[in-house]
């Protein structure tokens, strides 16, 4: 089956500054599938969307949807639709008249596009909402007009540039689950793009983790988040990040939930690193603890590390103490020094 | 330990000490005039308030008086005379002439207006190369001084040198001069090209400002949703344009109703009135023809009318209100 949407060797250098915003990008979506472009600000993802939508023209590479390379050719043309980051609805237009602009474009009558319309409203609860003007709601029904106003258009793909960043914190929580029923239910394929790891860990059915232009990993978020491909994935994603001690010529990371005092870990059978750590400061996050601590036994003097003891835990660990803790080896990873690049695991005692 | 305390300011001195302590830290605060800001207020206002008083107020009222009167240069002794003014110039033929060609000259001028400044605003608010150069050229006309304008319009225009007739004859279009401001219809043209040539740079400005509003995401939609140009145009940007336009075309319409300049440089209201407006009217009564009074009642004629244009533009830009 042809993937819904291919890029090859896709690259975007605008005039002005001579880095490539978008530097040699592959991708191939699944069918149905909801595939995160994550990365930090100016990292190219949205560049790389809008080129998907064909908003920007890219300097070099080919786009295809649904199997033909759509280079060159105008938005509408390409059977996609995008939410916006501001959702983008026409301030001076009814919910409804936004929802069926784009059918207008269409040759369908006037009921048929009523009929689209209360349909895709319906889908999305925002039936009694269609005579009011987009100022006159709040954020999350705007946001649902927009996907409404996507939904119509039918198309084989759905681009989402950053949806939620909008909303405020608790809203965004539901709305993400929203979004994740809503093109489940639908089966559309899918691209969304965020600088949010939690909304990418939490929607996406595989993440692309982009930095300056460039692919660092495409996984499932099980595994850009267990088997980061380098230092910079391995880092931005998970909160707090990745501890990496300096070992030389390579680093070792392990995961702060994976850091536990000896007491509270089981070695079920594995092997355990255990190392003294000087507890410095400790904070209560949401039922867990995360505790902010030095060592000098894993390579380096006085590494930095953070460790993160869930609620479930009930050992004592005291500020300006020091501590044993341990971590299993099955979940070290090693990264080269130099390139950042994960490597075979290494000998961990010296 | 003296230190931190005298820092504190707390228990260091004796209270009678205070007042004569230089030390900003322990006197007393005082307030600035910098920090009455009701003094101020009423400070910064002071000179609009003397110079509306002064040069619109006080001339508006003389105005009304006047075309009460039978003042004339002549004779400036103010004698009431009622509405013998009002309905000599009521009654006079050039006055409808004049009311006439106002309203024609305001009208064709405003639509002009709009459609070339929103066609200008489109392309400015574009990137291409040289756009400063175009910027520069649309701006220019604003720029320039009407007599400096003036004395090119009028070779431009000239019954005998006219370059335009020039051309013309050149590509074989027309046989004869054109002699544009001496017929009734192609002088008023004139007037009206000139005008619109001087108040596009203004209007421009204001409308690519409006554009520039639009938040680019919009347009984005706009494209995603399949809206070509001039559905784009209909649908969005015309509307989300219309309340900055009002305002372009309020302006312009003042603008051009009070304005006499061109009138004046061009044709002096000939030939026989056919481009006389109700404003050079009322200079070459009031002021050339020393009838105060007459003069002061044509150009208060103006004034409800431009009042009520400009309170119902207001009422709509408030209505259209879409952000």
């Amino acid at each position: 089956m042809a993937h819904v949407v291919e890029v090859r060797g896709l690259k975007k250098q605008f005039e002005k500054g001579d880095v490539l915003a978008v530097d040699g990008v592959d991708i191939a979506t699944r069918e149905g599938e909801y595939l995160v472009l994550l990365g930090p600000s100016g990292c190219g993802k949205t560049t790389l969307l809008r080129m998907i939508a064909g908003l920007e023209e890219p300097t070099e590479g080919e786009i295809l949807i649904s199997g033909n390379v759509v280079n060159g050719l105008p938005p509408r043309a390409r059977g996609i639709a995008m939410v916006f980051q501001s959702y983008a609805l026409y301030p001076h237009k009814t919910v409804l008249e936004n929802i069926t602009f784009p059918l207008k474009a269409t040759k369908i009558d006037r009921y048929a596009r009523r009929e689209k319309a209360d349909w895709a409203a319906g889908l999305l609860g925002i039936g009694e909402l269609l005579d009011r003007k987009p100022r006159h709601l709040s954020g999350g029904e705007r946001q649902r007009v927009a996907l409404a106003r996507a939904l119509v258009r039918d198309p084989s793909v759905f681009l989402l540039d950053e949806p939620l960043s909008n909303l405020d914190a608790k809203l965004r929580t539901s709305a993400r689950d929203e979004l994740k029923q809503f093109q489940e239910r639908l089966g559309t394929t899918t691209i969304y793009v965020t600088h949010d790891q939690v909304e990418a860990m939490g929607l996406g059915d595989r993440i692309v983790v982009i930095l300056k232009g460039k692919v660092r990993q495409i996984g499932p978020p099980e595994e850009v988040y267990s088997h980061p491909a380098d230092t910079f994935v391995a880092t931005f994603i998970g909160s707090p990040p990745m501890n990496l001690i300096d070992r030389g010529d390579h680093l070792l990371g392990f995961r702060p939930e994976n850091f536990l005092p000896v007491e509270a870990i089981d070695s079920n059978g594995g092997n355990l690193l255990e190392v003294d750590v000087q507890v410095h400061r400790m904070e209560y996050l949401s039922g867990d603890r995360h505790i902010y601590a030095t060592t000098s036994g894993l390579g380096s003097d006085d590494a930095h590390i953070i460790a993160r003891i869930p609620a479930t835990v009930n050992v004592a660990v005291a500020e300006d103490r020091a501590q044993r803790f341990a971590v299993h080896e099955k979940d070290l990873r090693f990264f080269d020094a130099d390139t950042g690049l994960r490597t075979e695991p290494r000998p961990v005692r010296s | 330990m003296t230190q931190t305390d005298r820092a504190d300011g707390v228990g260091t001195a004796p209270a009678g000490t205070l007042a004569r302590d230089p030390d900003p830290r322990t006197a007393p605060p005082r307030r600035r005039l910098a920090d009455r800001e009701g003094v101020l207020a009423k400070l910064f206002l002071l000179p609009t308030a003397v110079y509306i008083i002064g040069l619109v107020a006080f001339p508006f009222v003389l105005a009304i008086l006047f075309s009460f009167s039978d003042v004339t240069t002549g004779n400036p002794s103010l004698d009431f005379v009622g509405l013998r003014q009002w309905r000599t110039i009521l009654g006079s033929r050039v006055f409808w002439t004049s009311f006439r060609n106002t309203i024609t000259f305001t009208v064709i001028s405003m639509a002009l207006m709009v459609v070339i400044s929103h066609v200008l605003a489109t392309l400015l608010v574009k990137d291409f190369k040289g756009k400063w150069l175009v910027r520069f050229c649309v701006l220019l006309p604003w720029t320039t001084p009407v007599s400096l304008a003036a004395v090119s319009w009028l070779w431009l225009l000239n019954s005998i040198f006219s370059p335009i007739d020039w051309v013309l004859r050149w590509f074989g279009l027309i046989e004869a001069n054109m002699y544009y401001l001496g017929r009734p219809v192609l002088a008023m043209g004139s007037i009206i090209a000139v005008h619109v040539w001087r108040i596009v740079p203004l209007a421009t400005v204001i409308i690519m400002a409006g554009h520039m509003a639009i938040p680019g995401e919009i347009d984005d939609a706009a494209e995603i949703d399949g809206a070509g140009f001039w559905r784009k145009l209909r649908e969005i940007t015309i509307p989300l344009t219309l309340p900055i336009t009002a305002v372009a075309v309020l302006f312009g319409a003042i603008l051009t109703f009070a304005d006499m300049t061109v009138v004046f440089i061009l044709t002096r209201g000939g030939p026989t009135q056919a481009t006389q407006v109700l404003s050079s009217w009322a200079f070459f009564k009031g002021i050339e023809g020393g009838d105060l009074a007459q003069g002061a009642a044509v150009a208060l004629f103006l004034f409800p009318l431009l009042l009520a244009a400009a309170i119902a533009i207001l009422r709509a830009v408030r209505r259209t209100e879409v952000m």
